[in-house]
């Protein structure tokens, strides 16, 4: 260890690594602190006009009319809900998707699937949805004419429109938009593994599809138990720009029972009905069991040997 | 190779198979975009368009650069792009230079209050009411201020100015630079690939980003493409452009006599090839840097 020089020269040798390091603190500070504060609005009944300093206190107020809201057990539902079916299905389609790239020797073949199914996680949500909407019209949508050359309907369904579709066509877009740019972390941790595992199994009389079950999904099991625990600290953030999409940024109500999340409901209450308090208290509400989740989550990990801190 | 067995080559095929499914399912929207945004509006609404226009036509092309709203958002999101990715980047990139230096006074409180901010936020209320009371809302600079400083950047930034060789640094120092003088003239230039890569991501992030103005902005002349496509997806704004553009009937005969044949529809898909067009563009330069940008995002540890 280096002996500390005094304060006054360490100062006159690091000043300018301390200018270059406040504005972004001063920066966090206002845009990151500051809100971060206000959740106290959660607690008021806060008036623009008065401002965080001014306005009256409300107590649980608005806690206690969330909990006996009509709403709550419908958004609470739709939440769950929409997060396990992204558990179910967004999360394993990448790892599929890794495994299969991985099954393939052409490397040609390999590079040009990978390059088409990263593009769309670059596009915007509203591109996206801009396709969703597009295939699944009535008016020459491409899902409809599909279906009724195969006989499958007899007119054009509007998809969109029914309660029924909304969730499947809700996960399907995602893993449209994702699965190829969230296979890229399974496939460097399967680049990682050591070839001399799949040269015994081989000689052990192992075939291909085997030895993708025995070595290469047990060999990057760390990895997925990684992103699990993240997945389930997060089962609260069902999903937002998707569903603000896919329902004309919260307009379209003919949905609603089933679209609406915790967050597109505290946006909606919050800045399209201009109901601050309450939609703060929805979302403190909603941080304070995703941080619940993810020490739970962790805990759990930490029993089968993974763990985030 | 090794020689496959014929249950091995069963199962061959259908990875390929299903790989070659995936590319298509990807790809197939891209292509029936384009071919409704060439086809004549009128005649996609009598259905049966997926692979090739039947009335080849750039009148959707036409309305979308005639009409000065979208050519003015395409202007908005570019200056955005330019504005928010350089002043973003040269603000992380500082924070992330100054902490990459583990020995300077108040390093640990330094770190934890930037790592802090990635587990909690205020939300969106409390981040909302902040920018009204700012003043932000309404203004050019919602969109670029409130993003500068991105701490997962940041972190990417500093795990890369960590792996420089120390003698680089030093004999600056030795020549008399300052610190200031030592990131500017010394390591930037050696950092290119870190700088270009999330100048990219931030880039993309700028473009796309269409819920920001979505909340603070109301006025049509400061709203991205990105806001308006969205708005013209749901075709309210996208009707209203028609009628501007035929006098209040969408099938009405133009000036020049012919048929209007443009639709909501045909309209939507050629501005939304439009807005998509510059990330498709730059897409093979994201997609030299992305993949070790994801990398070292995920290893932080």
């Amino acid at each position: 260890m280096r002996t500390q020089l005094p304060l006054k020269k360490r100062l006159r040798r690091e000043w300018d690594i301390h200018l270059m390091i406040i504005p972004g603190v001063l920066l966090l500070f206002v845009f990151s602190y500051l809100p971060m504060y206000g959740v106290v609005t959660a607690f008021q009944d806060y008036n623009l006009f008065k401002g965080f300093a001014d306005s009256p206190w409300a107590g649980t107020k608005h806690f206690r009319m969330f909990f006996h809201s009509p709403d709550f057990w419908t958004i609470m539902r739709n939440t769950v809900v929409v997060s396990l079916l992204k558990l179910i299905f967004s999360f394993p389609a990448p790892i599929a998707l890794a495994l299969l790239l991985n099954e393939v020797g052409k490397a040609a073949f390999k590079r040009i699937i990978q390059t088409v199914s990263y593009l769309p996680h670059f596009l915007s949500w509203v591109i996206v949805g801009g396709f969703v909407i597009s295939m699944l019209s009535v008016d020459n949508g491409s899902i409809n004419i599909l279906l009724m050359k195969l006989h499958l309907i007899d007119e054009p369904v509007n998809w969109l429109s029914e309660s029924n579709y909304f969730w499947g066509i809700l996960i399907a877009s995602n893993v449209w938009k994702d699965i190829g740019f969230a296979s890229i972390v399974y496939l460097a941790a399967i680049s990682g593994i050591d070839p001399h595992l799949y040269e015994s199994a081989s000689i052990d009389g192992a075939n291909r599809f085997r030895q993708m079950f025995s070595i290469t999904v047990p060999s990057i099991m760390p990895v997925i138990v990684i992103f699990m625990i993240l997945a389930v600290g997060n089962v609260m953030n069902a999903g937002f720009e998707d569903i603000l999409i896919l329902t004309n940024n919260g307009v379209n109500a003919i949905v609603r029972n089933v679209s609406d999340v915790i967050d597109t409901y505290v946006y909606r209450i919050g800045i399209q009905n201009q109901r601050f308090s309450y939609a703060a208290a929805v979302g403190l509400f909603k941080s304070a069991i995703n941080v619940l989740l993810l020490i739970g989550a962790n805990r759990l990990a930490r029993r089968s040997g993974q763990s985030l801190w | 190779m090794t020689k496959l067995s014929s249950g091995e080559k069963v199962f061959q095929s259908i990875v390929y198979v299903a790989l070659i499914l995936l590319g298509i399912v990807t790809l197939y929207p891209f292509w029936n975009a384009i071919v409704i945004s060439f086809n004549a509006g009128a005649d996609t609404a009598r259905g049966d368009i997926t692979l090739w226009p039947r009335v080849f036509t750039l009148d959707n092309y036409k309305l979308v650069f005639e009409d000065g709203r979208l050519t003015h958002a395409f202007l908005i999101s570019v200056l955005r792009v330019l504005v928010g990715t350089t002043l973003s980047v040269a603000l992380t990139s500082m924070l992330a230079y100054g902490l990459s230096k583990p020995k300077i006074l108040f390093f640990k409180p330094y770190m934890f209050y930037c790592i802090f901010t990635m587990f909690f936020s205020g939300g969106l209320i409390p981040s909302f009411v902040l920018n009204k009371e700012l003043h932000l809302n309404n203004t050019f600079w919602v969109l670029v201020i409130p993003s500068l400083i991105s701490v997962y950047n940041m972190i990417i930034f500093r795990t890369f100015f960590r792996e420089l060789p120390d003698g680089l640094e030093e004999s600056a120092r030795m020549d008399g630079c300052t610190n200031i003088g030592t990131f500017v003239r010394i390591v930037i230039p050696v950092s290119g690939p870190v700088f270009a890569t999330l100048a990219l991501f931030t880039a993309v992030f700028h473009w796309n980003d269409w819920f920001t103005a979505a909340i603070y902005i109301n006025k049509m002349n400061l709203l991205p493409i990105s806001s308006i496509l969205q708005q013209i997806l749901n075709s309210n704004l996208a009707t209203e452009m028609l009628a501007t553009q035929t006098g209040g009937n969408a099938s009405a005969i133009d000036a020049v006599g012919k048929i209007q044949t443009v639709t909501s529809k045909s309209l939507s898909m050629a501005t939304m090839l439009v807005a998509s067009m510059p990330i498709i563009l730059i897409y093979p330069f994201l997609q030299k840097y992305f993949v070790k940008g994801v990398l070292v995002g995920s290893i932080k540890g």
